[in-house]
């Protein structure tokens, strides 16, 4: 992946097609590192699975027998010293309080770190693609945050406005947009 | 500054559409976005899709939506373009240019690109 924001866009994908409700997305960065966390409600994994989703011949998919989601994203994050880490809750063993938690640290002056890239452009694509799930994306810089969550957005919108109206698309990524301008935010 | 009320402003808006949409599906341009297309660039590819269909005031007879991996990763960027009464085209190695050219010859003109076909691709 040439941006850590396709990454995103992939890894969060994971969350909605494990049926997360709400997925979020959040970026703490440093002047030295980025740290990724990508939480969601979703149906979860048992700790095998967890165990076996870094490995790149392992997926829950039927078409293809290979995933590379995560191990794409762990790659990324640990050709920068950085970390990666998955913690998940099975539907099955914790019926109250479940889903996926996958956090990645990068840092930011090694050589080999992918930049961020245009995560507008990935919030505003997982949107269109899922407008019936929700989204919180906290962007946390030294300057200050971006955020969004489209739970505010559907209550300003009712129910008969899906997310993905392309007007609704349009206006995110400009709401997302001018908040980085107001920040001074160079990705 | 943009504000959520604004949001109020495109709800008034789009309302009036909302009863053209009742027949959609008559046209559905599906793009995939599973990590093959989307480290070949399918981000843009259906970022295209979706602002044309847009512009050419098309939304109330084509639908853009996402998929996952439909196994042909080595042909990513991927759309398949599904149509009533007719058989499925699946487009290969979409860039946004290509896009734009299928919108406007068969999307908007009803004639097949076939160039750009995995048929084309493999015969």
């Amino acid at each position: 992946m040439k941006e850590i924001s396709l990454n995103i866009l992939d890894i969060a994908k994971n969350s909605t097609k494990a049926g997360a409700t709400l997925t979020q997305i959040t970026i703490d960065e440093t002047e030295n590192t980025l740290t990724l966390i990508i939480e969601d409600n979703g149906c979860g994994m048992t700790e095998e699975q967890v165990k076996s989703v870094c490995d790149p011949f392992f997926t829950s998919r039927t078409t293809r027998k290979v995933g590379m989601g995560i191990p794409l994203l762990k790659l990324s994050a640990e050709q920068t010293e950085g970390s990666f880490e998955i913690v998940s809750k099975a539907q099955s063993e914790h019926p109250e309080d479940h889903g996926t938690k996958v956090t990645a640290v990068f840092n930011k002056n090694h050589i080999d770190y992918t930049p961020l890239g245009d995560v507008v452009f990935s919030v505003t694509t997982l949107i269109q693609g899922d407008p019936d799930k929700d989204f919180l994306y906290i962007h946390r810089t030294s300057n200050g945050e971006v955020t969004l969550d489209t739970r505010e957005l559907r209550r300003e919108l009712g129910e008969d406005i899906p997310l993905s109206t392309y007007e609704v698309i349009v206006w995110i990524g400009e709401y997302l947009k001018e908040q980085y301008e107001t920040i001074n935010y160079n990705s | 500054m943009k504000s959520l009320a604004e949001l109020q402003a495109i709800k008034a808006k789009m309302q009036n559409k909302v009863a053209l949409r009742e027949g959609s599906g008559e046209m559905r341009v599906v793009v995939g976005m599973a990590t093959c297309g989307i480290a070949a660039g399918a981000r843009p590819v259906l970022s295209t899709f979706v602002e044309e269909v847009a512009k050419a005031d098309l939304s109330s007879k084509v639908t853009v939506s996402q998929t996952g991996c439909i196994g042909i990763c080595q042909f990513e960027p991927v759309v398949e373009v599904y149509e009533a009464d007719k058989e499925k085209v699946t487009y290969v190695k979409m860039t946004p240019e290509k896009a734009k050219r299928v919108i406007e010859e068969h999307i908007k003109g009803g004639k097949v690109v076939a160039e750009y076909t995995f048929a084309s691709e493999n015969a």
